[in-house]
């Protein structure tokens, strides 16, 4: 199936978002090699949080994180991530949801 | 630390907490709420669709000030291949009554009005607070929570969990496992916005009427998953989720996947000059029956999404949550009025009561669907679609060839694509996961 490429960067524009600068809920535990988990990430965050660096390993920056919880089920029982919750007022905030 | 002590602490200001929160407070009970948005419904995502019945027996009258979207008069459900869709309509006068049966609703809004209704009843509802652990005692007993708001606990004689899909404090205390990633589904969805004429024009409306259309075929491209369609009043609520797993394995994304289900033949003209507002997603417990943990234990219940009570097959889960919500605050309330400490032993209650209610007997129903659907999704969800579409066109157009030929080529495409046994092996598995 051919699929054009979607901007998911223009779909998170119209969400609103409070970014706790500093504080990411998200980590990627420090690895040379990515996991297949952590390639995985890549392609099923919906919001494209997650991206390949200079050397190839994986990072994530949660500014437009929906916080679903996809990463979350797919790379915390392999310890490739941490996730929490952002602190509260922080994060998403959905005006329909 | 907050010295007060709480009769209840309910973690989560969705329908299941808000349900639960509510019920309690009506009764006289000290309750506390926690919830992390920055107000109720915040951080909530719902497709959505409200049951009348199961607010109903909440608050009777929520039709008079609920933000409500449309009532709903008409049922589609569409077998999709890439060009077409064979639909399954249902259409009644009958659903235009006076107390509906069935409203969309849009969650962000819905759930700020149903906390105003819990703070109305007496509860404390704390938002912008993040629960980050569950306190336990020696002995693991759940004591209260901890939060991110202040040093130190806060204690209650019960906490109800009614954090969600992706709860973290539950399985962080190890009372009940992590969803699996073939589990769960993840929804994406936008919020399509048009005049409110556009919208009914589009889908032959009047008035607060409203339309649902879920659609399953080629569209998840083999994987185990949906798509949906929902009238609102000024905005349509459109989306796609498929198992986490299947997202996994294939390596498609869910937002082009989106945008494939947006671009369909059969989709397109109903959005058709809409302006996005929103993008978000979600989790869906697809787990089943099977999936449901350990719902009780000391000092603590657990509710909603987080203890995966959804019934997939009927798109049911609020309702399933405002439920298990009431019940399990009617459960705990009579452990309160009896004196009787809140113990496994006797919060058991809220298991042996949910069980005697439509959330768990439909739940037991459908309890082997999950894994067809997951083990079966090529056949369900690509190869019988394409089938049951080229059947149709051969059916309906008129070129000349004998109808018994064309019946002879369909029953031969059906055939060479699933074989005899596989055809009658799928009817039989899916009949009695049906049962």
């Amino acid at each position: 199936m051919v699929e054009r490429s979607v901007r998911v960067e223009d779909k998170l524009f119209c969400n609103r978002y409070l970014v706790d600068a500093g504080r990411p809920h998200i980590k990627v535990r420090a690895h040379t090699k990515p996991s297949p988990q952590l390639l995985a990430l890549l392609k099923a965050c919906p919001a494209r949080c997650y991206d390949l660096n200079d050397k190839g390993q994986v990072e994530v920056t949660v500014d437009g994180c929906m916080e679903c919880g996809t990463c979350r089920v797919i790379g915390e029982p392999t310890g490739d991530i941490e996730w929490s919750y952002p602190r509260g007022g922080y994060g998403v905030l959905f005006k329909f949801g | 630390m907050i010295e007060e002590r709480f009769d209840a602490i309910v973690v989560g200001a969705g329908m299941a907490g808000n349900a639960a929160a509510l019920t309690m407070a009506r009764k006289g009970m000290k309750v506390l709420q926690l919830e992390r948005g920055e107000y109720a419904g915040s951080k909530n995502v719902q497709g959505a669709i409200l049951y009348a019945d199961m607010l109903e027996k909440l608050i009777p009258e929520f039709r008079e000030d609920a933000p409500l979207e449309r009532h709903l008069v008409e049922q589609r459900f569409w077998i999709m291949d890439d060009r077409s869709h064979v639909g399954l309509h249902y259409r009644s006068e009958d659903f235009n009554e006076e107390r509906a049966n069935r409203y969309t609703i849009i969650r962000a809004q819905f759930d700020r009005w149903f906390s105003s209704k819990v703070r109305e009843a007496g509860a404390t509802v704390l938002c912008e607070t993040t629960v980050t652990d569950l306190a336990q005692d020696a002995y693991g007993r759940v004591i209260g929570v901890r939060t991110d708001r202040q040093d130190g606990e806060i204690h209650a004689d019960v906490v109800v969990l009614a954090e969600g899909v992706n709860g973290l404090l539950g399985t962080r205390a190890r009372l009940r496992e992590r969803p699996k990633p073939n589990k769960v589904a993840l929804a994406v969805k936008e919020m399509h916005f048009l005049p409110r004429e556009t919208i009914e024009a589009r889908f032959n409306l009047s008035g607060d009427e409203g339309v649902v259309i879920e659609a399953a075929g080629t569209i998840s491209g083999g994987m185990t998953g949906m798509g949906f369609i929902y009238a609102n009043k000024e905005c349509i609520s459109l989306g796609i989720g498929c198992l986490v797993a299947d997202f996994q394995r294939t390596g498609r994304t869910p937002y082009e996947l989106l945008d494939h289900f947006k671009r369909h033949p059969s989709v397109a003209p109903l959005i058709e000059g809409s302006e996005v507002k929103e993008y978000s997603a979600h989790l869906i417990p697809e787990g089943g029956y099977k999936a449901i943990p350990q719902l009780y234990g000391d000092g603590w219940v657990v509710v909603g999404d987080a203890a995966q009570l959804n019934n997939a097959i009927h798109r049911e889960g609020s309702n399933l949550a405002m439920t298990s919500g009431r019940i399990a605050a009617e459960a705990i309330f009579q452990m309160k009025s009896r004196r009787l400490g809140m113990t496994a032993e006797n919060l058991a209650l809220y298991k042996r009561m949910l069980d005697r209610s439509f959330v768990l007997k439909d739940m037991k129903k459908y309890k082997d669907m999950p894994r067809l659907m997951h083990t079966n999704s090529q056949n369900f969800f690509l190869t019988y679609p394409q089938l049951i579409s080229k059947a149709m066109q051969t059916y309906l157009r008129v070129d000349g060839t004998p109808k018994s030929e064309k019946q002879k080529s369909t029953l031969k495409s059906f055939v060479n694509a699933r074989s005899w046994i596989g055809l009658f092996g799928d009817a039989f598995r899916f009949a009695r996961a049906w049962r």
